[in-house]
């Protein structure tokens, strides 16, 4: 299952681990990715709260957590090629949570309900 | 009204104001709420011809007078090559704004990529920004990104050697920005690293440690096992030094400092009476992203020419806006075009050079000084290189030591104490010059000396 | 310019054995002290070797690379870039100046600290401020100290909710980044269509968490902000202050000024206002002014006239005493003494009638081109501007040409490209400022090529989408470079 945020991170859910990247919609905006900020691993994440960010030529975008969590493994294949985002966003996580609160999903939208924000977006 | 600095004729304000539909210049104010019309002149001169401003500079220069100067304190009076104030009056480079577009910017962009690599060489750190304003915002700057990387942290140590001034610097900073400083405090001159390590040990908000050295008494500080013990605690190191001692000093990189950040208008360049100067700050290769300021490199343009562009830019506050790492959105340009041309003259060799005769003038007038009897050193034990503090023994008060080295046309040091003088000797001082200070210390320590005796009464 | 791009860097002219400096003996080697070898240098210093003719010919062409504004029109918005007087420059080098160590005693620098009393004095006329500093080295450090006067000003009332800064939606990117810096959280507020500040809007964020409006005048969409005495009792009313971003201080000379408009705290770009190079990017200068009231809060150290015996004698602050409220210390001395030189050589050589024409006759110049285009490119907000204009891009957008190729393009013809995709507002921002120092010659001919750039964009758009051709570079890879950082010669 995967949930989305309005800040347009995902969180694809595996039992109580959530995989969390931001989705194709926010790659096409930010054009061609440089840097990815990660946390460490052990971190903790807390949701809607900051915890890197993703970096083009010209423009820099926040990543908020969409759910609260520890950090168990960061993508260290972003570390030297950040472009996988472009690539594939959905492949490419940023970073694997242990959830702390999975209710917290309750918050976020389903595939079909962020389509139709992301369309509400562009307007 | 004509003016040299305006184009502009009648006729063409007529015609220019008539694609305008416009008659008067009054007419394009007309938003412009009555009310807040500045309806007088001001009250200022009128216009002045060059050979009227030049008087009227002249009358200020007249007032001022330069002294053999002895002084440090964080701003030196080096040798400065006569090649370049000719390279930066060329107006390619003086009349250039920031270089955004690459095209018509590769001099502005060339010159500050081998500034950051020179930078690089002599902090032993592998990235270095375009320069910030000084030394001390410099340091300022670094305080705030030791709190940025660390995300959580919010507590700095900086060590009582640092100069007063930047510490008072960082002060206002931290205070704003919601940052707390606390200090190491000194043993006999140097950071006391006992208390270091007993701060350190089980803190956990502590970001950053700022450590000096040479430090602002001239000491050169041991930091050996420094680096480790700030790193166990993780926090980041952030080392000072005036760039020019960098030439010969253990560097920042060899210590295992992150961040190395301070002042680099002892490159050579003026004084004028503090500024502009020159910030610097470099860092590792994984807080690159944290470095504040504008940043330099290579890439290759559409004809596969190598060729140089602001990089990282998603760092700055033109993108970031609140976010950034910084407010700043400048350098300090042309001073690092300065840097940069004089670091290309002077080379390691002369770098060394200078180094070797400021230190052996240093070491020379404060042994004859000691000798005298007027003056002993307040840290006797421990090691500088061109800068030292003196306590003053003599007869007289040191003030008037002061004073009368003033007006024979010297500036003594700078006092730090009432009894105390922080002294400075660079390569610009002259055996003479020199002499010239130990005898009169010899002569005005002394209360029966007449303080209007002149030293054309003497020979050396 | 060079027509051929010039592309060495001075390590690939080092020679071991090359040098470009001598020294003379001292006298006192003898005295070389042995220090502990522990705490010197062990890696090796790549400098480069070099002698004096190489680097000479080395930097003169790197600066035949550049263009400045004595090459050519340099119509870069929000930058004020008009002519550099020379003379300033001139008085800047005075050795009676530039010798000047900055801890002399205050009788041996007499000259130096009236000069920057002098300054302070001319620039609260024209500011309408009670008290200037002119410690900042730049706009964004003005930007910065002033708003560290606001927050000592609530601290010293104990009002210490006072954590927010509004600012406009065309704000430049410092203000929000200063107010962060500042310990401030920044809060938008959005501009009506007409450019300027949404008054209601305004008014529905005003509280006793507000300390500070930072508004820009003319803003950056280059309109006067017309509400602004409204404005200023509004924000007053609510308890906070009004700062004013000098930014686009250029057109109100003679015109009107900060101080009458309400704003307590301001800055000044010396850099633009007030002519002093830029330098490729500093260093410049960022005077504050305050109102009658917060002088207290300015930094030290503050250069005093000693009263009322002593009339011309000038002190620095540390000799007499520290002021207690001031926000603290934001620079080592007295700012980039040097550019405060230059600053006050202009203003003398303009005098109150030149300063007086300075404000309209750039106001003028933007209008001119701005009413010259408007059949090709689309005017963003269609109001008589004052010192600079934004264009959203052509009219015709038909082709797919962007502001980029425009600016791109206009690089070819000898011209530096205005501000591009600034301000924020619109998606395709070309700001154009042309100062009161152009010529109408040299707009027309402007005029001209941004007319043939448009009517390329129209019939040939590839020759404006692969411009500049005529550069010494074309254009470059801006993502290589950020994905693979190489930021020193050795990293090459």
């Amino acid at each position: 299952m995967i949930y989305y945020s309005k800040s347009h991170e995902y969180a694809r859910v595996e039992g109580n681990t959530a995989f969390i990247g931001i989705s194709d919609y926010a790659q096409k905006a930010l054009g061609n990715v440089v840097y990815v900020d990660m946390p460490e691993q052990g971190d903790d994440v807390t949701a809607g709260e900051e915890f890197g960010a993703v970096e083009s030529v010209k423009a820099a975008s926040d990543l908020f957590a969409p759910v609260s969590g520890a950090v168990v493994n960061i993508n260290e294949a972003l570390i030297d090629n950040p472009r996988l985002v472009n690539d594939d966003a959905m492949a490419n996580w940023i970073i694997e949570v242990e959830m702390t609160d999975p209710s917290e999903l309750e918050g976020l939208m389903d595939e079909e309900a962020y389509k139709a924000f992301c369309a509400s977006e562009t307007h | 009204m004509a003016h040299r600095y305006f184009p502009h004729t009648p006729d063409d304000i007529r015609e220019m104001l008539g694609k305008c539909g416009m008659e008067t210049l009054d007419d394009l104010y007309a938003d412009v709420p009555e009310s807040l019309r500045l309806k007088r002149d001001y009250d200022l001169p009128q216009q002045m011809s060059e050979n009227k401003v030049r008087e009227y500079f002249r009358d200020l220069a007249d007032m001022n007078r330069p002294l053999t100067c002895f002084a440090g304190a964080g701003f030196y009076d080096h040798y400065s090559p006569a090649v370049i104030p000719a390279i930066l009056s060329r107006s390619e480079f003086l009349t250039a704004y920031t270089p955004y577009q690459p095209e018509v910017s590769q001099g502005t962009l060339q010159y500050i990529f081998e500034f950051q690599t020179m930078m690089s060489e002599l902090t032993g750190l592998p990235v270095s920004n375009a320069s910030m304003y000084d030394g001390a915002t410099a340091l300022a700057e670094a305080m705030m990104m030791t709190v940025a990387a660390s995300r959580k942290k919010d507590r700095v140590l900086v060590s009582a050697t640092l100069n007063p001034a930047w510490r008072e610097v960082i002060d206002t900073y931290a205070l704003y920005h919601g940052v707390k400083i606390d200090t190491v405090p000194e043993d006999n001159g140097v950071t006391d690293l006992a208390a270091l390590g007993n701060m350190l040990d089980g803190a956990s908000d502590i970001a950053g440690v700022i450590l000096p050295t040479p430090n602002y008494y001239g000491i050169l500080e041991d930091y050996t096992g420094v680096a480790e013990m700030v790193h166990a605690s993780k926090a980041l190191l952030v080392m000072t030094a005036p760039a020019s001692t960098l030439g010969v000093i253990k560097s920042p990189g060899e210590w295992g400092a992150d961040i190395a950040a301070g002042e680099a208008q002892s490159l050579g360049m003026p004084m004028s009476f503090g500024g502009p100067g020159l910030g610097y700050m470099c860092c590792t290769k994984a807080l690159m992203r944290k470095l504040p300021g504008r940043i330099v490199g290579k890439t290759t343009d559409a004809s596969g020419q190598r060729v140089f562009v602001l990089t990282l830019q998603a760092r700055e506050q033109h993108i970031r806006r609140d976010k950034a790492t910084s407010n700043i959105c400048s350098n300090q340009g042309l001073m690092a075009l300065y840097a940069t041309v004089y670091l290309s003259l002077m080379g390691p060799q002369g770098l060394r050079d200078v180094n070797d005769l400021s230190s052996s003038g240093a070491h020379y007038l404060a042994s004859r000084l000691v000798e005298t009897g007027a003056f002993e050193l307040k840290y006797p034990s421990r090691p500088f290189l061109n800068e030292f503090v003196l306590r003053y023994n003599g007869e007289t008060s040191l003030k008037d030591f002061m004073e009368v080295s003033a007006a024979s046309g010297c500036l003594a040091g700078v006092m730090i104490a009432d009894d105390e003088l922080l002294v400075c000797v660079t390569e610009n001082r002259t055996k003479e010059e020199i002499d010239r200070y130990i005898w009169r210390a010899e002569t005005f320590s002394k209360a029966q000396t007449p303080l209007f005796k002149s030293e054309s009464e003497q020979n050396f | 310019m060079n027509r051929k791009y010039y592309g060495k860097v001075i390590f690939e002219l080092s020679r071991p054995g090359r040098t470009g400096y001598h020294l003379d003996s001292n006298g006192c080697e003898e005295h070389l002290a042995t220090l502990p070898d522990n705490l010197m240098r062990h890696s090796p210093l790549r400098l480069p070797e070099v002698d004096e003719p190489t680097v000479v010919r080395h930097y003169t062409n790197m600066s035949a690379n550049n263009f400045g504004v004595d090459s050519g029109f340099y119509p870069l918005g929000s930058c004020t870039m008009k002519y550099n007087p020379k003379i300033n420059d001139e008085m800047a080098t005075i050795p009676e100046f530039a010798n000047l160590h900055p801890l002399q005693p205050a009788d041996t620098v007499q000259g130096a600290l009236k000069a920057y009393n002098d300054l302070q004095a001319m620039l609260c006329e024209i500011g309408g401020m009670a008290e200037f500093t002119l410690n900042p080295y730049a706009g964004a450090h003005g930007e910065l100290t002033g708003l560290m006067v606001i927050r000592a000003y609530h601290m010293s009332r104990g009002d210490h909710n006072r954590t927010k800064v509004i600012v406009p939606d065309s704000a430049h990117g410092t203000n929000p980044a200063s107010a962060a810096v500042a310990g401030l959280k920044v809060v938008e507020v959005k501009s009506l269509p007409d450019g300027t500040v949404d008054i209601e809007a305004l008014r529905s964020l005003l509280d006793d968490t507000v300390a500070a409006v930072m508004m820009t005048n003319p803003n950056t969409v280059g309109l006067f902000e017309y509400s602004i005495p409204e404005i200023a009792d509004m924000v007053h009313a609510a308890g906070a202050l009004m700062y004013y971003d000098g930014a686009n201080l250029n057109p109100l000379l003679g015109i009107a000024r900060p101080g009458d408009m309400g704003f307590d705290v301001m800055h000044i770009n010396l850099h633009k206002t007030f002519s002093t190079p830029h330098g490729g990017g500093g260093p410049g200068s960022g005077p504050v002014g305050v109102r009658a009231g917060l002088e207290k809060f300015l930094p030290n150290p503050v250069v005093v006239r000693k009263k009322p015996a002593e009339d011309d004698y000038f002190a620095l602050d540390y000799e007499i005493e520290h002021r207690a409220e001031s926000l603290g210390r934001i620079s080592a001395w007295l700012g980039n003494f040097a550019v405060e030189l230059r600053a006050l050589a202009y203003i003398l050589s303009l005098g109150k009638d030149g300063l007086a024409m300075a404000g309209s006759l750039a106001t003028l110049n933007a209008n001119y081109v701005k009413e010259s285009l408007r059949d090709l490119y689309k005017v963003a907000i269609d109001r008589v501007c004052k010192h600079e204009f934004v264009f959203d891009g052509l009219i015709d957008k038909s082709t797919g040409v962007t502001t980029l190729d425009v600016a791109k393009r206009l690089l070819d013809h000898g011209y530096h490209a205005p501000t591009i995709y600034f301000p924020l507002l619109f998606h395709e921002s070309l700001m154009i400022e042309p100062t009161e120092t152009e010529s109408k010659e040299t707009l027309d001919e402007f005029i001209a090529v941004m007319r043939d750039i448009a009517r390329e964009a129209t019939e040939t758009p590839d020759i404006v989408k692969g411009a500049p051709h005529d550069c010494p570079v074309r254009r470059p890879d801006d993502t290589s470079a950020a994905l693979n950082p190489v930021v020193t010669y050795f990293d090459l």
